[in-house]
């Protein structure tokens, strides 16, 4: 499961660590960590966001751990990816590193690659795809369609997509 | 007496020339007597006291007309209250077009025009233009041809606030792409039946490449968002590189592909190949052109209609000089 985790640490070095630690040790994986200097607590403390990927059944003992580091947990929850848009792909994709491009749309943390379809070319002749992308929200399922358009701007890939039909 | 010359004696010419005899007794319900008084195209022209079909004779027996006075000879003699500016399409210079507008302009003089070019490179200078000097400038007939779009918004949705604007402006691409929804046949092969049925033309990049709607999104977007921009500020994809597979996946998930010109009110301003479900509205076939108008008070309005021909954009010339003249608002 996919979820964020709102934390207060203290301002001073090693604090990411109490958190980051007990995450990769349980087998998870940091997806992101937004770290905001600008919002100290009244206690000097400061909100880190991290996006986390581990087992649904780990959690508890993952939270359990980092509260034992003395970590204040703000909020936990669980990352829902409730828009969903789906885009034509076509050009070299094979070629040009397709896992490249997904893992790029992943690490946002923000939105995901939930379906890729690629029909097989003819050799040497472009390829088509039909690619998923799952976003916690509008805007991000936005700023997801951007870093998509730029990856295959780079690439030379043709993207085509959907005209969406929620009234401008 | 309404006082017609006209520039440019080609398809859209002819057929402006063609209309005007044909339905004269409709027109002249609406605007009055008129007169055609000089016609000209790229090398020669016909002035002075002549009928219409002199003007057809000469050109098909002859391949020009009886006189060589110059386009700019009969502007400057200023014997026309109108005129009809039907010259070759450059999104790039806007010529010949954009001198011959302006000079009429600058006389006081009013211009209906099917070009694109010059509306394009200068769209607010021409505006501005016109209003110095007590002239109009019609242009119905640079987009969408006989669909009417331009006083649709203008006069019949007077009073909304224009949010958004999709459409299809291209008939050529879209009677390829229609195609090529229907056979799943690649690009090449569909684009050669268009070009033996005369649909597409021998060099069809000004249509596949896209430039040809980016051309009228720009006269969209400055008309109806009272914006400011060029093609170069139009991002443009063309249709050459859509591939049968890409249809087949498309319809498998109840979209087809159809090449959209999108404008709104935050500065959109796209030209692309889209995923269209095949309920929207747009998802129309063959060489037809439509445009979604999404408004405030009116919420949408569907326009669709024949984007090019020469009875067509005839049409829309006419629905102008109607507009100009009509209800005895002349002399
Ligand atoms: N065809 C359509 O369905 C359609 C629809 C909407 C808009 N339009 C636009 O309407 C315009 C005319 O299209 P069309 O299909 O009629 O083109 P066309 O058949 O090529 O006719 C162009 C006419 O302009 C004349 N011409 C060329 N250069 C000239 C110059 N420097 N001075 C004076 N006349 C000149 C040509 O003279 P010659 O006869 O001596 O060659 C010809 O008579 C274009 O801007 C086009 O984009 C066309």
């Amino acid at each position: 499961m996919r979820f964020t985790l709102i934390v207060e640490l203290e301002d001073k070095p090693g604090q990411l660590l109490k958190v980051i630690e007990p995450i990769s040790r349980i087998g998870g994986n940091v997806i992101s960590i937004v770290h905001d200097r600008h919002k100290v607590s009244p206690l000097k403390r400061v909100p880190v966001e991290f996006v986390v990927d581990i087992d649904t059944e780990k959690v508890e003992s993952l939270l359990s751990r980092i509260k034992e580091s003395g970590v204040h947990i703000r909020s936990i929850n669980e990352v829902r990816m409730l828009y969903t848009e789906s885009f034509l792909l076509i050009g070299h994709i094979i070629h040009t590193d397709l896992s490249d491009t997904v893992n790029r749309i992943d690490e946002t943390g923000f939105a995901e690659v939930v379906e890729i379809h690629i029909t097989m070319p003819k050799v040497n002749e472009p390829s088509t795809a039909i690619i998923t992308i799952s976003a916690r929200g509008k805007d991000e399922l936005g700023r997801a369609r951007k870093i998509l358009r730029e990856i295959c701007e780079k690439k030379d890939i043709l993207v085509i997509e959907p005209l969406n039909e929620e009234s401008a | 007496m309404i006082k017609i010359a006209m520039v440019g004696f080609g398809t859209v010419g002819r057929g402006f020339a063609r209309a005007l005899a044909e339905n004269r007794e409709i027109i002249e319900k609406k605007i009055g007597k008129y007169r055609v008084t000089a016609i000209c195209d790229s090398k020669s022209s016909i002035t002075g006291d002549f009928r219409i079909d002199e003007a057809f004779k000469h050109k098909s027996e002859r391949g020009r007309l009886p006189e060589s006075r110059s386009a700019e000879e009969i502007i400057e003699e200023g014997n026309f209250d109108v005129l009809i500016e039907t010259t070759p399409t450059d999104v790039f210079s806007g010529e010949p077009g954009l001198s011959y507008i302006k000079r009429t302009l600058k006389s006081g003089r009013d211009v209906i025009t099917s070009n694109k070019g010059p509306l394009v490179v200068a769209y607010r200078d021409l505006m501005r233009l016109a209003e110095r000097h007590g002239a109009r400038i019609g242009f119905e007939a640079t987009v969408g041809g006989a669909m009417p779009v331009i006083k649709m918004i203008r006069d019949e949705l007077a009073g909304n606030r224009i949010k958004r604007l999709r459409g299809i402006l291209n008939g050529t691409t879209n009677y390829i792409l229609s195609r090529m929804e229907k056979e799943k046949a690649p690009y090449p092969q569909i684009l050669s039946e268009a070009q033996e049925l005369g649909i597409a033309e021998a060099d069809p990049g000004y249509d596949v490449e896209g430039i040809d709607a980016g051309a009228k999104l720009v006269i969209l977007a400055n008309s109806v968002f009272g914006r400011n921009v060029r093609f170069q500020d139009v991002e443009i994809r063309g249709i050459t590189r859509i591939t049968p597979e890409a249809f087949e996946i498309a319809v498998e998930k109840g979209y087809t592909i159809r090449l959209i010109a999108e404008a709104d009110e935050n500065g959109k301003l796209e030209v692309s190949p889209r995923l269209v479900k095949l309920t929207n509205p747009l998802a129309i076939y063959g060489t037809l052109n439509a445009v979604l108008i999404e408004t405030d008070l009116a919420g949408e309005v569907f326009v669709i209609g024949r984007g090019a021909g020469e009875k067509e954009t005839a049409s829309a010339l006419i629905s102008d000089l109607v507009d100009f003249y009509g209800n005895g608002s002349f002399g």
